[in-house]
């Protein structure tokens, strides 16, 4: 016994060393005698609260005691949260009384490295923040650095970068489908959400060379024109994929489990929603009726025929079915876009931004030198600080540029959607079941690459 | 008992080649998803790549089942010291496998956010280049890391990289400090 | 085209009227208040029909001092944007209020929208401005034992030097 007993006493010392490696001190959740009122507040998703309101004591005992609850620790590394989503919930048995996410495991740094690439470089860094949607920010930080440069995109540029988000907000809600269906136990939905999608990459790797990450929409335009034969393809895609929503709908729609485990859970208002600063499919899921793809036109989607979908009850399955109709609609407007893709330039003339085309840069040195400045050292963007805001599938995505003057921006934020949408977890998780918070989780639809940037 | 003697077939080998067949063909990779490779993990183990083709289409949750983590995706500060610990929970024998440059080497992240290669916390077998690395490069990885486990050692792993740190003669376990010890402030 | 175009009405503040203003900021709507201004202007804009706050961000203007602002305003090197965004009037407002680096402590604008939470989180774990009546100020994205405000010019990118394990050898 004795050459064993060190052993287990190393074993348990290493528990508490890596216990004490994990801890996050005071980013986590604690007993209620040692948190403050207001964020007990917060946590408990009684936020908008505070000016006065009381909490509704019969919604939730709010006065419970510490020895009647549990703190049990979600994450990082959970299969249902969507990457590595920390959460820390207090349970009264199986109802969630408080909850609160704990984020930052895949902060990347990318603000501070976005400061030392050059404006042509930028593109691939912010196209790796949301991994599911690179075009919406690429296109979101190529718009910023156009405002501030003060040029205007060719007209077949805006139609390519129209069609290509919108081909990307298919995917991005397929794949959504396809987790929410893993979670929610549909395996199928998981295969075939994800065989769809593939439709959509191999379009992409054609047109761009790279399936996800495709650094695709640069400022001035875009990087390549669109394949030949380009129509086929994409109407394929459309017709496939429109035909398959209604797949889906006999799978999942009407479905008595899916329905059950959606319905009525996790329901907010749309005044609780707007003073979250929440947006995209969960803001609309209350009913208001905010995209910006309509409310502030950017690109050429005033010239687009197609709806807003808009929920009414604010719960799951409102924004289950907002996702699902999202997709018919952008395949509503990529239809269009086949139909009056104006021809012309993919990328502005401006040579400030673009390169020389390539037979050029055979035949003139000044040439081959303006396309080595361009792309050593940049161009340079007049001072400034500069919002733009688009719609991303999972809200706006703001891209806030401070330009000193040189050929890198000076400071770049990105307001990313899923990072405060993020929240509204305490609110749509109190009173739920355990078993809802996955449902939560996944019908937020965050993104952590975007969430910790 | 003379050959002549039985009635049925038989081969003949070493228990070691069976073993190794074994494990080879029935690896669980761990879920340890991190960012956009964990999208092309999941997109592998669909119905276009089907790693189930290669008995590893079931993805344990828990570490305790699983042989094979892919740590998918770039790994910051914060979850390294995560990263060491679910390792750790893993059973031997147990494989690493790096998907994407982020993990492999840090890629175009070089700065105070990431660590700079998760062959800095856990050994790694095999590494995937990519950002994000194609189905089918990951599949081209686990090929690659099937064939190591065939053709190795089955009671020494590893002879050389990281490994070869944590496992040593004089300690036979993996060290009581994770070496994912947080790497410092940059200055 | 442009996603947040002012709709050309003049924004009068008359209730805080030495809040310096400048009306065509990249056409956005702009209000550079003190710090003591600061709630009170917010307040006021949430009345006025803004009922979102979009985005808040600080920026650290340590190496690039020279910017433009409104006569009266002085330039400090921390600066936290608050973007508001109006539903129902379909436009948008900026507000910069400017910190001093020796005393980067701001209030929080938590009571008027509670859905800067994580922003604000987020910029003090980033810059380490202070926002005071937060409920729980603490650090975000960083472990929470880091030293030391990433975003800051002064904090180095931390960039490791690529390391090769064998050199190519000769020639």
């Amino acid at each position: 016994m004795s050459d064993i007993t060190p052993t287990t006493v190393r074993s348990i010392e290493r528990e508490a060393l890596l216990v004490a490696e994990t801890s996050e001190g005071a980013q986590e959740m604690f007993r209620r005698e040692q948190t403050g009122a207001d964020e007990l507040r917060r946590e408990l998703g009684a936020v908008l609260k505070v000016d006065g309101r009381a909490l509704d004591p019969n919604n939730i005992d709010v006065e419970r005691d510490d020895d009647e609850t549990m703190i049990i620790n979600m994450g990082p590394s959970h299969p249902s949260t969507h990457g590595v989503l920390r959460i820390m919930l207090e349970l009264d048995g199986e109802t969630v009384l408080r909850s609160k996410p704990v984020i930052g495991y895949l902060h990347t740094g990318m603000e501070k490295t976005g400061e030392e690439l050059s404006y042509v470089q930028g593109g691939t860094n912010v196209t790796r923040m949301d991994y599911l949607s690179p075009v919406t920010n690429e296109l979101g930080y190529s718009m910023a650095v156009e405002k501030l440069l003060n040029i205007e995109v060719p007209e077949r540029a805006t139609w390519i970068r129209m069609m290509m988000s919108e081909l990307n907000r298919m995917s991005s809600h397929l794949v959504w489908m396809a987790t929410n269906g893993m979670d929610l136990g549909s395996t199928s939905m998981m295969i075939y959400g994800l065989r769809e999608r593939e439709l959509i990459l191999a379009f992409f790797e054609k047109t761009a060379g790279l399936r996800l990450n495709l650094n695709y929409v640069r400022p001035g335009g875009v990087a390549a024109d669109l394949p030949d034969g380009w129509q086929d393809d994409v109407e394929v895609i459309c017709d496939t994929i429109w035909a398959r929503t209604f797949e889906y709908d006999q799978l999942l729609t009407g479905q008595t489990i899916f329905r059950q485990r959606l319905e009525g859970v996790a329901a907010i208002t749309a005044e609780e929603a707007i003073a979250l600063s929440l947006t995209g499919p969960l803001l609309r899921s209350t009913g208001v009726p905010w995209d910006l793809r309509r409310t502030m036109p950017y690109l050429a989607y005033d010239q687009v025929e197609f709806d807003v979908i808009t929920g009414t009850y604010g719960d799951n399955f409102d924004r289950y079915a907002i996702r699902l109709n999202e997709i018919r609609e952008s395949v509503r407007i990529v239809r269009q876009c086949i139909e009056m893709m104006p021809k012309g330039d993919f990328r502005t003339q401006d040579p400030k931004v673009t390169p020389p085309p390539r037979a050029r840069i055979d035949e003139s040195m000044e040439a081959l030198i303006h396309h080595f400045k361009l792309f050593t050292e940049g161009f340079h963007v007049p001072v400034g600080e500069v919002y733009s805001a688009i719609e991303s599938p999972r809200g706006e995505l703001g891209c806030y540029i401070v330009s000193d003057g040189g050929p890198k921006p000076y400071r770049i934020h990105v307001r990313a959607p899923s990072f405060v949408n993020l929240q509204a977890i305490p609110l749509l998780m109190r009173g739920g079941m355990m078993s809802d918070t996955i449902t939560v989780i996944s019908t937020i639809d965050p993104v952590m690459g975007e969430v910790d940037r | 008992m003379a050959l002549e003697d039985l009635s049925h077939n038989f081969l003949t080998g070493s228990l070691e080649d069976l073993v190794k067949w074994a494990r080879r063909a029935s690896m669980w990779p761990a879920s340890f998803g991190l960012a956009c490779c964990a999208i092309e993990m999941m997109a592998a183990g669909a119905a276009d790549f089907d790693l189930a083709r290669f008995g590893m289409e079931v993805f344990r949750n828990s570490p305790r089942q699983a042989d094979l983590m892919i740590v998918a995706g770039r790994v910051s500060q914060k979850m390294a010291p995560v990263l060491r610990q679910v390792y750790d929970q893993m059973m031997e024998p147990k494989w690493v496998l790096a998907m994407g440059v982020c993990a492999s080497s840090g890629g175009m992240f070089n700065n105070y956010a990431i660590v700079q290669g998760v062959d800095q916390i856990v050994p790694v077998d095999v590494y995937a280049p990519g950002c994000p690395p194609s189905p089918e490069t990951l599949m081209h990885a686990i090929l690659t890391l099937h064939e190591k486990v065939r053709t190795g050692e089955i009671t020494r792993r590893r002879d050389s990289g990281a490994g070869a740190a944590l496992v040593t003669p004089e300690s036979p376990w993996t060290p009581e400090v994770p070496t994912a010890v947080r790497l410092g402030t940059p200055k | 085209m442009d996603a947040g175009s002012a709709d050309g009405r003049s924004i009068g503040n008359p209730q805080v009227s030495n809040v310096a203003t400048q009306p065509a900021l990249n056409a956005v709507e702009g209000y550079f208040p003190t710090r003591e201004q600061y709630l009170d202007l917010i307040n006021q804009l949430k009345a006025e029909g803004f009922e979102m706050a979009v985005d808040l961000c600080a920026v650290d203007y340590l190496s690039h001092p020279g910017r433009e602002l409104p006569e009266g305003i002085t330039p400090e090197r921390f600066e936290v944007v608050v973007n508001l965004l109006s539903l129902s009037q379909r436009r948008r407002c900026r507000v910069r209020v400017q910190v001093p680096e020796n005393d980067p402590v701001i209030t929080s604008i938590f009571s008027a929208y509670v859905g800067v939470e994580a922003m604000e989180r987020e910029a003090y774990d980033m810059f380490g401005v202070v926002f005071t009546d937060h409920p729980s100020l603490s650090r975000i994205l960083m472990p929470e034992d880091w030293e030391g405000h990433p975003l800051r010019k002064d904090y180095g990118i931390g960039r490791v030097p690529v390391q090769f394990k064998e050199g190519p050898g000769p020639r």
